[in-house]
């Protein structure tokens, strides 16, 4: 059995590491609706331009010179993968899961014999891709030491992108990133980039009565240049939602943690507590059994 | 008189909803002037100055670095990245922009396999940098 003074430190470790859990916790929840409310804040833009490329995009699209951004090449040998992770860990199985669902589909892909490359924003993701798969990769981008995400970096990676589409260098884009569902749920999931995915978008244009826009410049123009802007308007959606997806992650992880911690200091403090009393006992005895020898 | 809802919409956040009776707004092809009732149109906007007129005297003057408007009966929708009050631009800021917009272009023309897009977009964002020097100066 361990010593008491043993026991006595290994209660107040916990208790240490219990508060600091504790205020990692409270700290996550509060960058968690800082980060819910940018996302809340970005919602009337991306909303505008869905709008704007739903009348668009439907008279353009089933033209011979469409733009790439919007049609992709019209191959699919080629994959290119956004990987999206959290740029820290300590938050629960946030990064793992979208780590391993990243894993499943390049294995999938692979074995349908296309090529793959990966282009990892993140860099908890990026660590654990590396690995396996730090042959595809073709580029990273971490936002660590920064301390808001801005529209700036997601353009950054956009056209990035963009630029890897004209040199040819794939054929599919696209995003993998934890969708957020509930501060408790986030779900791994795959969004499609180029192409651009716009099947809601045809719905909305044959229900809505003023579809009817007149366009200046032309259709194409105001097309080619508001694609780019929406890739990065979606990028920029998903490194929020991963975002507030992390640090939901990272409040239930801590949360978990600081129960835990609880629990075991209520265990120590009760083994910590027998311990006590059987000493004494035990010196009782001791004492009861010299004096009657004497 | 009859007032439109001006929205000004940037990736980040919603800058400015409100109801005004006219915009000025620097298309591609041209300034353009937005009255109630306009009919629905989509526009690219290039870099410059929109300005907000109410009772005939213009009430606000916002510089956009391009961007597109989404123009309805009721309502006109700004997508901007950023929308800097005029009399906030500093001409610093522009030169450095145009220093940068001037840099990019001359590097893409000795760069090998440039596109047209790239090199329109490259120039598109010196003209925007220089209507912003513009802008300032005016202000």
């Amino acid at each position: 059995m361990a010593s008491l003074k043993a026991l006595r430190m290994r209660i107040n470790s916990v208790k240490s590491t219990r508060k600091i859990t504790q205020a990692m916790k409270m700290v996550a929840a509060a960058k968690l609706r800082r980060a819910q409310m940018r996302a809340e804040a970005a919602r009337p833009y991306a909303e505008r331009m869905e709008r704007m490329l739903a009348s668009l995009g439907v008279a353009v699209a089933n033209q011979p010179d469409a733009p790439k951004l919007l049609v992709g090449t019209g191959g699919d040998a080629t994959h290119l993968l956004v990987v999206m992770s959290g740029d820290r860990g300590l938050a629960g199985a946030f990064n793992t899961n979208i780590g391993r669902f990243a894993r499943t589909r390049i294995r999938e892909l692979e074995g349908q014999g296309k090529t793959v490359k990966v282009l990892a924003v993140g860099r908890k993701g990026a660590t654990f891709l590396k690995r396996e798969f730090g042959s595809r990769f073709v580029g990273e981008v971490s936002f660590a030491g920064k301390k808001t995400v801005g529209f700036e970096d997601a353009a950054e990676v956009a056209a990035k992108i963009t630029a890897m589409l004209e040199d040819g260098e794939f054929d599919v884009c696209a995003l993998l990133y934890n969708r957020f569902r509930s501060v408790i749920s986030q779900i791994p999931s795959e969004q499609k980039l180029i192409p651009a995915a716009l099947p809601e978008a045809e719905a909305e244009v044959a229900a809505g009565p003023q579809a009817q826009y007149e366009y200046e410049p032309t259709e194409e123009e105001i097309l080619a240049a508001l694609l780019p802007q929406n890739l990065a308007v979606q990028i920029y959606r998903a490194v929020l939602e991963t975002n507030a997806g992390f640090y939901g992650s990272q409040m239930q992880a801590m949360d978990n943690a600081t129960r835990n911690a609880g629990e075991m200091i209520n265990k120590l403090t009760l083994n910590y507590n027998r311990t006590r009393q059987a000493n004494i006992t035990r010196e009782l005895i001791e004492i009861i059994s010299g004096a009657e020898a004497l | 008189m009859a007032t439109f809802q001006l929205e000004f919409v940037s990736p980040e956040k919603l800058l400015l909803s409100r109801p005004v009776e006219m915009a000025l707004l620097p298309a591609a092809d041209g300034q353009m002037g937005v009255l109630p009732g306009h009919a629905p149109m989509i526009v690219a906007l290039s870099g410059g100055v929109i300005s907000v007129r109410e009772g005939g005297a213009e009430t606000e003057a916002l510089f956009v670095p391009g961007g597109f408007a989404e123009i309805t009966p009721t309502r006109v929708t700004v997508l901007a990245d950023e929308a800097t009050p005029v009399a906030q631009l500093s001409r610093a800021n522009a030169e450095t922009r145009i220093a940068e917009a001037e840099k990019a272009l001359a590097d893409l023309q000795t760069a090998e396999g440039t596109t047209p897009e790239r090199r329109e977009a490259a120039m598109a964002r010196l003209l925007s940098a220089r209507a912003m020097l513009a802008a300032a100066q005016a202000a």
